[in-house]
């Protein structure tokens, strides 16, 4: 047995793993999201048994999330302007980065727990159970705390939408959901990829939170303040430009640092789907080469 | 005992420093962090030059002092206040009162060792990584980061002597997790990691530079960037050693009590 990947353990129990012998596990969403479904249900339930400390918890997520925007209003004690951005705008831009990066984290954030699990071993538990890996690692622990953040970022959003000076064309408007929906799949497809890469690296959890977590901050102020080396690199390497900025310019009518061509204020929805496929083929990659420490 | 002692800091030192590659990533993290912040700061300092006293150099060092300061005074938990908690939880504390060392000081020792590594670890590539990046206002006397080390130490102290009260709270709540929260937002925001405290408006600044938290970064780095000259150093340094004897005061009474009038839970 020792010499057996969890791959060929389960390769060798077909009852167990659900599929025929020597196969590629083919692509079932209906029966991922069913999975995924089951044990975020288990996991909400056993949250709910302490409904105080479930509270309190969300609570505590939605003030430590808010810390940030205090900071921009602290910030804006001083100034009228930072980077050109009302108050009111750079909410926008808060608000929108916020719910999108909130919906990834509370449906993928358990993500980053992979490291630890391919570290002690416990990945082969759930290599054997007849259920896409991908959909049992990202139900893992579900932390229903994490709506704090959400809840935080849409109170903000919609503060912001009420206050920013717009004209709320039908455009504007069908913008923003789209918007939200895009960033919340990109934010997705970093997850996944970083977890992949904790095949690999099994400490780099906080490599990957420099990302999602780093970029969301960044997201949070006007484009302008940064280096167009980095906003080139949040547009082009890790396209977390299009979480936000892009379609959040286009509301507020301001030209973008880079000077891109406008149609990409659009382009958030396919960039979105277009993240998922290296995110996709890296999980897939990362799964294979998995060896089990055996321990 | 000192010799006693001493070997737990080397411990503590050596247990945080087999963990290499986590510490490369919290460095990645950190710089990642620095960089995202001082460009917001350069956008503030461009509108409101002098802002709090500071040059934008200033600002900037400060960014990175912060960044620097993140993992050795624990602001985003990461000591060893888990640890104690769940020992108390478990039950195991029972054994550790036995022992023939003092609680306090063991935990002191270890999470100084800890620190230690961090502040070589987690401080320094930041720092680095900063002064490269940008424009920064570094000391070039040598006494004034004699003076910056010794104001660390003291706010490390702090530091720990807030966590040991927030650990201790676990012998009454058993669960530790909403005071730890609790406490990692109050030093969030009152050790200056989100604006420098002399940044915040009126009273709330004031206040805020009076608590404990600013031991932890605000005067270590207004002491870096020279702002405390000649009798002004000492005074701040004295403001840290006094809230580092309270706090430890606090802790030591504290622990009496626990030990004294709680009933261990069994395991």
């Amino acid at each position: 047995m020792a010499e057996l990947t969890p791959g060929e353990v389960a390769a060798a129990l077909p009852a167990a793993a659900g599929r025929p012998e020597h196969q590629e596990p083919r692509w079932q969403p209906a029966e991922a999201m069913r999975a995924y479904a089951l044990i975020v249900r288990m996991w909400v339930r056993s949250t709910m048994a302490y409904r105080t400390s479930f509270v309190l918890t969300a609570l505590g997520n939605l003030a430590a999330t808010g810390l940030d925007f205090l900071t921009i209003v602290l910030m804006f004690a001083h100034i009228h302007a930072l980077g050109g951005f009302t108050l009111p705008e750079v909410a926008l831009l808060y608000g929108a980065t916020s719910t999108s990066f909130g919906i990834a984290d509370l449906t993928l954030g358990s993500m980053d727990r992979l490291g630890r699990r391919v570290r002690d071993g416990t990945l082969d538990v759930l290599l054997l159970r007849p259920a896409p890996v991908l959909a049992q690692v990202a139900a893992d622990r579900f932390a229903l705390r994490r709506l704090g953040r959400i809840t935080q970022g849409v109170l903000v959003l919609g503060w912001a939408l009420l206050r920013v000076d717009v004209r709320w064309s039908p455009v504007n408007v069908a913008l923003v959901p789209v918007m939200l929906v895009s960033g919340a799949v990109i934010f997705g497809a970093v997850y996944v990829a970083g977890a992949a890469f904790q095949f690999l690296a099994q400490d780099a959890a906080e490599v990957q939170s420099s990302v999602t977590y780093g970029g969301n901050t960044m997201l949070q102020y006007p484009p302008g303040i940064f280096a167009r080396d980095l906003v080139r690199g949040v547009t082009f390497v890790v396209p977390l430009a299009f979480v936000n900025w892009l379609p959040a310019l286009h509301v507020l009518g301001r030209p973008d640092p880079l000077g891109l061509p406008g149609w990409l204020d659009f382009a958030s929805p396919a960039v979105a789907l277009l993240c998922c496929l290296p995110a996709a083929a890296a999980w897939r990659a990362g799964l294979r080469a998995y060896r089990s420490t055996g321990s | 005992m000192g010799g006693f002692y001493g070997a737990v800091v080397t411990r503590g030192f050596r247990r945080y420093a087999t963990y290499r590659s986590a510490t490369a990533a919290g460095v990645v993290t950190n710089s990642v962090f620095g960089l995202i912040i001082a460009y917001s700061y350069i956008a503030l300092w461009d509108q409101r030059p002098h802002l709090g006293g500071y040059s934008e150099p200033q600002a900037l060092t400060y960014v990175w002092v912060g960044q620097a300061m993140l993992a050795v005074m624990a602001l985003m938990g990461g000591g060893f206040e888990d640890e104690l908690m769940d020992r108390i939880r478990s039950g195991d504390i029972a054994v550790d009162l036995m022992r023939p060392a003092d609680l306090q000081t063991w935990w002191l020792s270890a999470d100084l060792g800890r620190a230690a590594f961090q502040l070589l670890g987690r401080g320094v590539a930041p720092m680095v990584c900063g002064a490269l990046l940008f424009d920064l206002a570094l000391p070039s006397a040598p006494g004034t980061w004699l003076l910056f080390l010794v104001s660390v130490a003291l706010g490390v102290v702090v530091s720990f002597g807030l966590r040991f009260l927030v650990a201790l709270s676990a012998f009454w709540l058993l669960d530790g997790v909403g005071a730890t929260q609790m406490a990692m937002l109050a030093g969030l925001f009152f050790s200056g990691m989100l604006l420098p405290l002399n940044v915040f408006p009126g009273g709330l600044g004031e206040v805020a530079r009076a608590l404990p938290w600013s031991a932890m970064l605000q005067v270590p780095a207004d002491v870096l960037l020279g702002r405390h000259r000649g009798t002004g150093a000492l005074a701040a340094l004295a403001f840290q050693a006094g809230w580092a004897v309270l706090l430890l005061a606090a802790g030591r009474q504290l622990q009496g009590v626990a030990a004294r009038r709680v009933v261990v839970q069994g395991g």
